[in-house]
């Protein structure tokens, strides 16, 4: 059932996305912050659709309460945004990988939206709604970006 | 399934099942999303997750603290003079300013009917470095330094060199999360300096911008105006220096005057800022805010205080008034 898996160490994932939510916090300038790419939930759907056993659904909401403390975020935002978006990567795994890179990139750019829509629904839920168009963009930047990210990930262990 | 499992990536069969998974991390997700909204037990949590994400926070901020080291490091002594002289001549001006302090502290405090000038209102500083950004329309927040471990508490007054900064919202034990004046979410009591007309000042998202938005359209505020800390609202003592007032819009149409106003401080390069602890019984300190619970002694014990002034109020009277 698991067919065509790479063998992925739990080192390699947990590297990555730590060097990806690093990436995520260094202050950037007002105009490249607004693009900036969601580089963690990049990774984390990297892994998850690429070797769905070791970068599961616990990745995504580790490192999502991780961000949501970091940023100081209400506590569970990005946890649910990223264990969401996870679960879909995990479920969907077999649809979304062996793609051309184009139909990768259209993945991504639906998970983007659909992480950056959750967050968007607790901050109206709690509160505080930001209804710009800004808030969308790191989705169609990082779907944009999405073949650098595989490919760069893809070096970074042998291929299938 | 053989073939996947190796070391770290070997999981238990539960991974053959996403859902449960997922509904099990999403309710907890949602657990933390509900208790997160209330005060409780939650903020122990926050607390210790804060203190475990330190090391990443102090991982992104070391490139620009060893640029920093290596900058110092490294300057000439050309620039060393430079800086020397530049600081004496900002010391000796302070020396001047200074001179009349103390004669103005003690005409303050006749003026007041004290017989002895204030004690000081800070009695203790701390500088705290920032070491992480987060600057959004939605979210004017720094990450700092300092946390309870040395004695920062949520709430605290934070300033620069030049005027207010904000307070701080949330604090871990080695860090603390301070709210900018500028953040959306944030509203500091203020007055004008010039005719001390109150009113309250809140952020506008991007750093550099603050928005009086509940003055009438009457009211007397010029460009230029110097808005300071009224005191109101039991966070920031009175007379700190906010905000200068770039731009007025008087619309005929609207009750009030759309009012800006540029904050004092450097919000967006700090990197070097100043926590501050006041001395409660001060007459410029903040006064903490009433609990509703605790308002019913307030009112018990205001009669035997006002017992207690009232008869040296009728002392002073019939001299204060005229025959």
């Amino acid at each position: 059932m698991n067919f065509g898996s790479p063998r992925i160490s739990g080192w390699l994932v947990y590297g990555t996305a730590v060097a990806a939510l690093l990436l995520t916090l260094v202050p950037l300038p007002d105009l490249l912050a607004v693009i900036r790419p969601p580089l963690l939930v990049m990774t984390v759907l990297y892994w998850s659709t690429l070797a769905p056993r070791t970068g599961g659904i616990f990745i995504g909401f580790a490192f999502g309460l991780a961000l949501d403390i970091i940023q100081g975020e209400q506590l569970g935002q990005h946890a649910l945004a990223l264990s969401f978006v996870t679960y879909l990567a995990v479920r969907l795994h077999l649809l979304a990988r062996a793609k051309p890179l184009f139909e990768q990139s259209l993945f991504a750019l639906i998970a983007l939206l659909l992480y950056e829509f959750v967050l968007w629904a607790i901050d109206g839920w709690s509160g505080h709604p930001l209804n710009s168009v800004l808030r969308w963009l790191p989705a169609f930047s990082g779907a944009a970006l999405w073949p650098v990210v595989a490919g760069l990930l893809g070096r970074t262990h042998s291929p299938r | 399934m053989a073939f996947s499992g190796r070391g770290p990536s070997h999981r238990s069969s539960r991974d053959s099942a996403p859902g449960p998974r997922f509904a099990l991390f999403a309710l907890l997700s949602l657990i933390c999303l509900y208790y997160d909204q209330r005060d409780g037990w939650m903020g122990t949590v926050r607390y210790a997750l804060q203190g475990t994400v330190y090391p990443v926070q102090w991982l992104v901020n070391s490139p620009f603290a060893g640029w920093q080291a290596l900058r110092s490091s490294f300057s000439t002594r050309d620039d060393l003079r430079r800086e020397i002289a530049q600081l004496r001549e900002q010391q000796s001006d302070m020396a001047v300013a200074a001179l009349r302090m103390e004669a103005l502290q003690h005409e303050n405090a006749q003026l007041r009917g004290l017989n002895q000038a204030l004690p000081p209102l800070v009695t203790r500083r701390l500088a705290a470095e920032v070491i992480n950004i987060e600057l959004s329309p939605v979210k004017q927040r720094l990450m700092l330094n300092q946390g309870r471990r040395a004695g920062a508490f949520q709430g605290q007054a934070v300033v620069d060199a030049r005027g207010l900064l904000g307070q701080l919202a949330r604090v871990g034990p080695w860090s603390s999360e301070l709210i900018l004046i500028t953040d959306p979410e944030h509203a500091v009591p203020v007055q004008i300096a010039r005719n001390g007309l109150r009113s309250i000042a809140v952020g506008a998202g991007n750093s550099g911008e603050l928005l009086l938005p509940y003055l009438p359209v009457n009211s007397d505020v010029k460009p230029g105006d110097l808005l300071v800390t009224s005191g109101l609202g039991g966070v920031f003592p009175a007379g700190y220096p906010v905000a200068t007032v770039t731009g007025i819009k008087r619309d005929p149409v609207l009750l009030l005057t759309q009012v800006r106003a540029r904050p004092l401080a450097t919000l967006e390069r700090d990197r070097e800022i100043m926590l501050l602890w006041f001395d409660a019984s001060h007459a410029a300190a903040p006064v903490a805010p009433v609990a509703s619970d605790t308002l019913p002694q307030v009112t018990l014990g205001a009669p035997s205080d006002a017992a207690e002034s009232e008869p040296a109020a009728e002392d002073t009277s019939p001299e204060a008034t005229p025959p």
